[in-house]
């Protein structure tokens, strides 16, 4: 019975969901008050809605009922219990149920902290979240009904994908998807003032902080799954430019992009429609993203075993969504293309520069995560496009960036005295080409690639510091200042982590018996011996690995092998002794005929630095969000 | 400067922008992509001779057989078998009688050397490539 209640709430969440999407649009479109008022507690009813189905799908799973065809697919009685909440949104039909409690989260958020609003305004970006979130309620009830029964019951269940029994599991998909669908506040805002016609300032004010806010999540959620791939799928890299992983990094880019370009919009005034079609765009990809992970169109390491009517439905609403976004912006975008007045030497045009580079290697990364998809539907053959692809294109397309964003911050709105901001920044240019040079003199081997990667981190870190201390002795900096300091330190960081790892790890794969040793990176690496060990739903081989450096004992790593008992597939469990400036990895291969064990290790110069930067970065982005400006105006207009 | 030209100087920055983004695309589309080869038309010669491309298909039951980290197997649409060898640790997914998509080239000897072997990580999820290398083969067998 309580299956039925859960979709039973996703039927009623759709029905309001509609009333929330069209009522308070006619209301604010024909000046009726009564409909706009009917937006927030239309809002906050799918919330609770949607929250029921939630928590009656986390108590199916809870209790083990398996005549929930869901259930029964993704769970297993003898999973542990965190592991069979986590799968609540492991696999297609719980992560959209995921997607759109989620969606209905930022809703009421958008509902309760906008009460300082012009009304009009609230009720037309409830509206507009309404209608995205009918669309895709109306997808899940008619292709991914995840409270679907399983008649008779199955005895137990088939289990979670071994890989995905991780607390990764339990963080990543949320933190993903609350960025994902966080552009779509963004998005709700930009239409709303295309619909009213009021693209200002105070429009700019009002959508920032929640793109931050849905910006901050992205950066976190693609960053903990890059970790999790990491450690997880056994084989040490970090990014693979696998299609899903681009399609939550191309609204990223974009995202950047739009972050920037609505501080132009809200200090100066300027690049409205560039704002607006940006914010569309942020969502269509997210959108996007979510048609090319669940329509099964693509390999990918996210891929499921899928029902083609799915993809067609998400690419109808896909083409609905952005084809009607557009027509408006076609129709009720300002005509003037770059707004307020300024001098090529502004931060303007830094920022408008930085957009197109922004923007571009997100069209590159599209082209390329599509191209195999759209060569295959002409019949032309069936290709695949590689990391080289994607490495070729976008760091050439990057390293401006990075240049552009050492000058940028000095620069001043309107106009500039450029060479004034050449001369100081004469120390910056001059660290990171003493950087460039050095550092890869010190680790031992110069190449121009990584040569490049330290000229330019530092000359970030460099310009970074440099301002700061000018800051500081100017007075107390706000809090926006020191976020947007400590998000470009985050690049810095992050691009220190991806040139050592690039440049300088070592990857050995080896064969190995009991006492032999390998060395890497200046380590030594001892196999003891392996073993049987059990876990609470596999056993395993457990290898003892005696880490040593220069005869000095650091650390013993225990990689695994683990055969799940509901699987038949073997799962590989690394070992990493994590530090600052390395990570040493161990994984176990198979045992080979003689006994031995074929056995990878790596050494990882600052591999750690990668997810610190994004760690960085996203410090930034909540740093900006809490800056004073944003709460005074709450203050003032709800007084 | 007048705001026609600033205009139209930030309007030929961007386009500079795309058009180098533009050449660096074709560039890289031109060396870096794989071509997908059924086992069948690796048999027939229609491989590329001088460029790495894929293999979907099926490993053949019976066919792995190591040699210290190397290992040698067949790769085939049950039609035509292709010999592989690779040198490194197989994915945990990589079974015979399963699915799986390689990339390399082949050797004077006609055996094909794997740098790649990709391996899905759902064990119920047939790559799509392999599936249509195993159609692919099915219907020209029935045409004959």
């Amino acid at each position: 019975m309580i299956p039925e209640f859960g979709h039973y709430a996703l039927i009623l969440a759709l029905c309001v969901a509609l009333i929330q999407g069209v009522l308070p649009l006619l209301g604010a479109h024909q000046g009726r008050r009564e409909w706009l008022m009917l937006a927030r507690p239309a809002a906050q009813t799918v919330f609770l809605l949607l929250a029921t189905a939630f928590v009656i799908l986390a108590w199916c799973f809870y209790t083990n009922d398996f005549s929930v065809l869901y259930v029964a697919e993704h769970s297993n009685s003898q999973m542990p219990i965190i592991y069979r909440l986590g799968a609540v949104w492991g696999g297609h039909e719980g992560s959209l149920l995921l997607w759109v409690f989620l969606l209905s989260t930022w809703t009421i958020l958008v509902a309760q902290l906008s009460k300082a609003l012009d009304e009009f305004m609230v009720a037309r970006v409830i509206g507009v979240l309404g209608l995205v979130m009918s669309g895709l309620l109306l997808f899940i009830l008619t292709t991914s009904n995840p409270f679907m029964r399983l008649l008779p019951a199955a005895q137990d269940g088939r289990s979670l994908n071994p890989l995905l029994q991780d607390p990764g599991l339990v963080f990543h998909p949320p933190m993903l998807y609350m960025g994902y669908v966080g552009f779509s506040v963004a998005f709700a805002f930009a239409i709303a003032s295309l619909l009213s016609g009021r693209l200002d300032a105070a429009w700019a004010r009002w959508s920032r902080p929640w793109t931050t806010a849905a910006w901050v999540f992205l950066t976190l959620g693609i960053a903990l799954g890059s970790w999790w791939a990491y450690y997880e799928l056994g084989w040490g890299g970090w990014w693979f430019w696998d299609p899903v992983e681009n399609a939550s990094f191309i609204p990223w880019l974009v995202g950047t992009a739009l972050l920037h370009s609505l501080a132009v919009t809200e200090k100066r005034g300027g690049f409205k429609s560039w704002t607006v079609l940006l914010a569309i765009t942020a969502f269509s990809l997210s959108l996007l993203g979510t048609f090319l992970v669940r329509s099964g169109v693509l390999t990918s390491v996210h891929a499921f075993a899928t029902d083609p009517r799915r993809g067609i439905f998400i690419l109808i609403f896909l083409a609905l969504v952005v084809g009607s976004s557009l027509v408006l912006y076609a129709w009720r975008a300002p005509k003037s293309t770059l707004g307020g007045k300024f001098s090529l030497s502004s931060r303007e045009t830094f920022i408008l520069l930085g957009n197109v580079f922004l923007v571009v290697s997100a069209g590159s990364v599209l082209l390329g995560t599509l191209y195999p998809l759209l060569i295959d539907a002409l019949h032309l053959g069936k290709i695949s496009v590689g990391p080289p692809y994607f490495n070729s294109v976008f760091v050439p397309l990057m390293s401006p960036l990075l240049v552009l964003m050492g000058i940028g911050p000095w620069t001043n709105w309107k106009s500039s005295d450029l060479p004034a901001v050449v001369k100081r920044l004469w120390l910056a240019a001059l660290a990171a080409i003493v950087a460039g040079v050095s550092i890869p003199m010190v680790m031992g081997e110069f190449t121009w690639l990584a040569g490049l990667g330290f000229l330019l981190a530092f000359w970030v870190i460099a310009s970074g510091c440099l301002q700061i201390i000018r800051q500081a002795k100017a007075g107390k900096p706000t809090r926006s200042f020191i976020g947007m300091q400590v998000a470009h330190l985050g690049i810095a960081v992050f691009v220190i982590g991806v040139t050592m790892v690039g440049a300088y790890q070592e990857e050995k794969d080896v064969r190995m018996s009991a006492g032999e040793t390998v060395s890497v990176g200046g380590y030594q690496i001892q196999l003891q011996d392996v073993n049987i060990a059990s876990g609470p739903n596999y056993q395993a081989m457990r290898g003892t690995f005696l880490l040593s450096k220069n005869g000095n004992f650091q650390t013993t790593l225990y990689p695994e092998k683990r055969n799940y008992f509901s699987s038949s597939m073997p799962m590989t469990e690394a070992a990493i002794d994590v530090g600052l400036t390395r990570d040493i990895y161990v994984s176990l291969g198979e045992v080979l005929p003689d006994r031995s064990w074929a056995v990878r290790v790596y050494y990882k110069p600052f591999v750690d630095w990668i997810w610190g930067g994004c760690l960085l970065m996203a410090l930034g982005g909540v740093l900006a969000i809490s800056d004073k400006r944003y709460r005074i105006k709450l203050k003032k207009q709800a007084s | 400067m007048k705001p026609r030209y600033k205009r139209a100087l930030i309007i030929i920055a961007a386009l500079a922008v795309i058009g180098v983004a533009a050449l660096l695309i074709l560039n890289a589309l031109n060396s870096n992509i794989a071509l997908y080869v059924t086992p069948s038309e690796v048999s027939a010669g229609k491989a590329p001779k001088d460029q790495a491309f894929r293999i979907g298909g099926m490993v053949k039951d019976g066919s792995l057989r190591r040699d210290g980290l190397t290992v040698h197997f067949v790769i085939t649409d049950l039609v035509k078998d292709i010999p592989v060898a690779y040198t490194g640790i197989l994915p945990d997914l990589f079974k015979e009688g399963k699915g799986a998509v390689i990339q390399g080239r082949m050797n004077a000897n006609g055996e094909f050397i794997a740098s790649e072997v990709l391996a899905k990580h759902d064990e119920n999820y047939m790559p799509p490539e392999a599936k249509h290398a195993l159609e692919q083969a099915q219907k020209n067998g029935s045409n004959k």
